[in-house]
């Protein structure tokens, strides 16, 4: 980690997320596959080196590197990184499908690595889901049968949860479909009873595993308004896993980045694209349309002496693309105000700039 | 030779171009060698003369005998086995096939059994082949070979019974375990590389001869693909599934009823189809040890070359086939299909069924009554006119045909078998032995040359040599021949979809007849001849590589056959320079399968006139003081099965390396 990403992380968790107790907490987690895993974290030695080194010396593969970070009630957390980063199977720790190496994994204040399996299982029944890249639906069960199946497994009687099941394959858009069978449904349908079965316990953490990567551009695209919709109307926190930074971007409240199992930077959309920890980041965004992330506190530059200050007046946190047209009709520049301060001013030349696609 | 494994594995086609030329190398200097030494050290044996170990295998034999009473292990362990085997075998031949309590007929006449044919075939499948099952188990009536088709079907059904109970459990245990899966899978891969036959020999020690024993051998034989396939359906649950229920909470228990046996189902189905399918198969070929039924008709009938009564029986045995596979496969397939009809057939159904069982039920009650409905009635006309049709058409055959077929008999005979044999079995036994090792050790590496070292020194132990030579001999002149068929067919499949569409259900279900009854149409043709085991065997095994040579070629992709006829390529140079290098893999797969499965006929092929081990087998059975060499013929027989098969496996996997790296 890099001195950057930490203050930005923290800034952000100061502005914004200070009185709330997060939902998941991670701390120092760890995951190496491989013999005598569990020595890695613990060794001062071996936890610096890079991973073909890891492979040569102790012939492990460290999957997810010394990774911290806290969830908020209702947030959307988006963990993105490339194939092979390890962000599938960071989420895969967080609900122990993959038994992690060291670290912690504090949800509601219980730390999951302690959970018996008795507990463990009363965990994933209860408290969090996940939907999957593969939808990783029963075949031979009916849309309502698979929705249900979380309640089944709990022991709730069939006429309850059936009832259940039908509100949420309503919620997601899928009534009329109850008595399909999954090969039945195009794939984004599919990714549908995924997400019902999902929501059907009643989770507080919704984990989401690559879920749209499978599916086509455009119903991709209807499946994120569909979860952005969904978040909107159920509140539930979410952890949100993808390779597409325009996904992250457009989901995420805010983006950690993976790269090697090791956490790159965390932080808002516009943090990333404003201030990338380092080369890679920005590499990575570097063709986001700028004008769709960035604010305008990325873009104001202070007031100079012979600056005009009588221009409209635009809050920092809108993003440019919207602020354009105001800032380009007005002859004077845009000031930035906050709580009746002046943060800075923009004017036709910052704004064109963002616009056009320079630096 | 040594040169050649050191080489780097960059020089992938040098190497391959060199192992050649070495290949030629060892046979001209085994020819030579022949020339030179030929007759010395051929360790032969006439077929009376018995080794220190078959009268010892003889004297082990004996002492069983004697003690089979008495011995603990005998007492509390191989007699109950036999004893529960035995009633459950009884019992289910007094239920169709043999008197019973005092009756003169079964307890559930012919006309029952057709009932319950036709509704367990409608229940499970559909009504198609709930008809042709009735169909089918009257024809058996109508042959004069009702009885014998129902010891066939009692032991069949017990064998399956017994097999599923075993095998879907250890199945499931190893597709949740790996530790169990790589423990099972040697077993498995050892027994399927096993020709049916040499099951039953050592099983006769521990369970004498009978219906007990020809059901054990069956089910041994019938497991392997009930356990390979249940396990491989377990694994084949995506993990992405598994995983889902897991993370919803489910309890072991849970995910294994609810998720992988459901997910499981059709593909379990399968395997219970492939069982039925190797016990029909293992049951008829039991006969060889008193199993009644069916295969003791055809048997009795080959021994005596009555080619009629033999193809009469043959065809209730590929009529008892096609029905077994037919209602398994309507099973398989309504595991799936017939829950998605929707359920306003669901209910009908529910009522039909009920219906059906009710009469069903009085059918079998009749059929307890009544004479009419219990004997068959007539006596079997249909049979010997069948027997009598095919006595003429094999009379025909012989007066205007044995000009052609005696023809291409001599040809493949004198031109390829008797040159080969006699190089093999007139060679000094260690001259044979080392080039067995070097072409092992060329072809396979090392380790397939070490397998072949030790193979070749155990089969000189067996002091069946000499007919292991000649078995070799027709084994590898039909697998030749199985090649070129292979080959050509193969590739016509490969490259046309519409011949795939037209060859492939020919195939399939030329797959489900049991080895035997390839034998009676050939010995019609060709006589009681070496010969006609190798036709046969050849006709056996060429499915299997078809298939297998004709995905070979759909696999190499479409691009490359593309780019090459961009490159200008034509037809005969797409197929020999791209898509048959290309499909090397499946190549040596086929030949390795069709190595298997010829040598697996060839063996039977001793019942018509081949001679050699498949004899030594055979006699053993019949001839107590014979039974010795029988034993030594099939450990044999296991032997160059053993060896064949590692060899090709070892040249398989080397030939499928260089095309990855």
């Amino acid at each position: 980690m890099t001195p950057t990403d930490t203050e930005v992380s923290q800034r952000r968790d100061a502005s914004q997320d200070q009185d709330r107790t997060p939902v998941v907490s991670v701390r120092g987690l760890w995951k190496v596959f491989g013999p005598k895993a569990e020595k890695v974290p613990d060794s001062e030695e071996l936890r610096g080196l890079s991973r073909r080194e890891l492979l040569d010396r102790a012939g492990c593969t460290a999957a997810v590197r010394d990774v911290s970070f806290d969830v908020s009630p209702g947030e959307v957390f988006v963990v993105m990184g490339l194939s092979g980063s390890g962000k599938s199977t960071l989420v895969r720790c967080l609900t122990r499908l993959i038994e992690p190496t060291a670290g912690q994994v504090v949800f509601e204040g219980e730390d999951i690595r302690d959970a018996d399996p008795k507990r463990l299982r009363e965990l994933r029944r209860r408290k969090f889901s996940m939907v999957f890249q593969h939808f990783g639906l029963l075949p031979h069960r009916r849309v309502v049968d698979n929705v249900s199946y979380g309640l089944e497994i709990r022991g709730m009687g069939k006429a309850e949860r059936t009832k259940r099941a039908l509100e949420v394959v309503e919620l997601v858009g899928l009534s009329g479909y109850e008595n399909s069978y999954p090969d039945q449904l195009s794939g984004g349908m599919q990714q549908r009873v995924g997400l019902a079965r999902a929501l059907a316990g009643d989770p507080d953490v919704l984990f989401f595993d690559e879920p749209f990567s499978a599916l086509d551009p455009l119903i991709r695209r209807d499946m994120q308004n569909e979860v952005i919709r969904l978040h909107h109307e159920v509140g539930k926190t979410m952890v949100f896993i993808t390779h597409d930074l325009s996904e992250a971007l457009k989901l995420g409240d805010r983006i950690l980045i993976m790269r090697d199992g090791k956490m790159v930077q965390c932080g808002t959309g516009d943090e990333l694209v404003g201030a990338p920890a380092d080369d890679y980041v920005r590499d990575f965004v570097s063709e986001v349309p700028r004008a769709d992330v960035l604010t305008l506190k990325w873009i104001m530059r202070p007031a100079g002496p012979d600056d005009a200050l009588d221009g409209p007046e635009l809050g920092p946190d809108v993003v440019v693309r919207e602020a354009t047209r105001a800032v380009l009709a007005a002859e004077k520049p845009a000031k930035v105000v906050e709580n009746g301060k002046l943060l800075g001013i923009v004017g036709d030349e910052e704004i064109l700039s963002v616009i056009a696609g320079g630096a | 030779m040594a040169t050649i494994a050191e080489a780097p594995a960059k020089l992938g086609p040098v190497r391959a171009v060199r192992r050649r030329v070495v290949i030629a190398g060892i046979l001209v200097a085994w020819l030579v060698l022949f020339a030179v030494l030929r007759g010395h050290q051929t360790l032969a044996l006439a077929a009376a003369d018995l080794t220190d170990l078959h009268r010892w295998f003889n004297d082990v034999n004996d002492s069983i005998g004697a003690n089979r009473n008495s011995n603990p292990l005998f007492l509390y362990f191989f007699n109950e086995i036999r004893l529960v085997i035995d009633n459950l075998v009884t019992f289910i031949q007094s239920l169709i096939s043999q008197p019973s309590a005092g009756r003169p007929v079964p307890t559930i006449g012919w006309l029952g059994v057709v009932a319950i044919a036709g509704y367990v075939s409608w229940a499970f499948g559909n009504w198609r082949v709930a008809i042709l099952a009735m169909a089918g188990f009257t024809f058996f009536g109508l042959q004069g070979l009702w009885q014998e088709s129902m010891d066939t079907l009692a032991l069949t059904v017990s064998a399956v019974f017994v097999a599923l109970l075993i095998g879907i459990p250890l199945g499931v245990w190893a597709g949740l375990s790996d530790r169990v899966n790589r423990i099972l899978t040697p077993f498995l891969d050892f027994m399927q590389t096993m020709p049916t036959f040499v099951y039953l020999a050592p099983l006769t020690l521990f369970f004498l001869i009978g219906p007990a024993s020809a059901t054990i051998a069956t089910l041994i034989y019938a497991a392997p693909p009930a356990i390979r396939i249940t396990a491989h359906a377990i694994r084949s649950v995506p993990e992405t599934t598994v995983e889902a229920a897991d993370s919803l909470g489910s309890t072991r228990r849970q995910t294994l009823t609810k998720v992988l046996l459901p997910m499981s189902k059709r593909t379990v189905v399968m395997g219970v189809n492939q069982t039925i399918m190797a016990a029909l198969a293992m049951v008829t070929i039991a006969a060889l040890i008193d199993a009644p039924g069916l295969g003791k008709t055809v048997v009795q009938a080959l021994q005596s070359l009555d080619v009629g009564t033999a193809f009469n029986a043959g065809l209730a045995i590929v009529v008892m086939a096609i029905v077994l596979d037919r209602v398994t496969t309507a099973a398989s397939v309504r595991a799936e299909a017939a829950r998605r009809s929707g359920s306003r057939f669901a209910k009908w159904r529910k009522h039909l069924l009920v219906a059906g069982g009710v009469v069903a039920a009085v059918v079998v009650y009749l059929s307890h009554t009544y004479v009419w409905a219990a004997e068959f009635p007539g006596q079997g006309s249909t049979g010997s006119a069948i027997a009598s049709a095919a006595d003429s058409v094999t009379t025909w055959a012989q007066d205007n045909l044995s000009g052609f077929t005696n023809a291409i008999r001599n040809l493949i005979t004198n031109g390829l078998l008797n040159p080969f044999q006699s190089l093999l079995t007139d060679s000094p036994w260690w001259l044979v032995g080392a080039v067995l090792v070097a072409v092992g050790a060329v072809l396979g590496g090392w380790r397939a040359g070490v397998t072949a070292g030790v193979c070749v020194g155990l089969l000189v132990g067996t002091g069946v040599w000499s007919d292991g030579m000649t078995t070799l001999a027709s084994t590898v002149v039909a697998t030749v021949l199985v090649m070129v068929f292979g080959v050509v067919v193969g590739v016509w499949m490969g490259r046309s979809p519409m011949a795939d569409r037209l060859i492939r259900p020919t195939l399939d279900a030329a797959q489900v007849m049991p080895p035997f009854v390839y034998l009676v149409p050939f010995l019609a043709l060709f006589g009681a001849t070496r010969f006609t085991a190798i036709v046969a065997a050849v006709v056996y095994a060429a499915p299997v590589t078809m298939k297998i040579i004709a995905d070979g070629i759909r696999a190499v992709p479409e691009t490359t056959v593309e780019a090459a006829t961009a490159a200008g390529s034509n037809t005969w140079q797409i197929i020999t320079k791209v898509q048959l290098p290309m499909s090397r893999g499946a190549l040596t797969l086929a030949t390795n399968q069709g190595l298997i499965y010829v040598l697996s006929m060839v063996v039977v092929g001793g019942l018509v006139g081949a001679g050699a081990l498949g004899y030594d087998v055979v006699a053993g059975f019949s001839q107590g003081e014979l039974y010795g060499k029988g034993l030594a013929a099939g450990l044999a027989i296991v032997l160059l099965g053993v060896m064949f098969d590692r060899i090709t496996q070892a040249a398989a996997r080397r030939t499928t390396v260089p095309s990855r790296g």
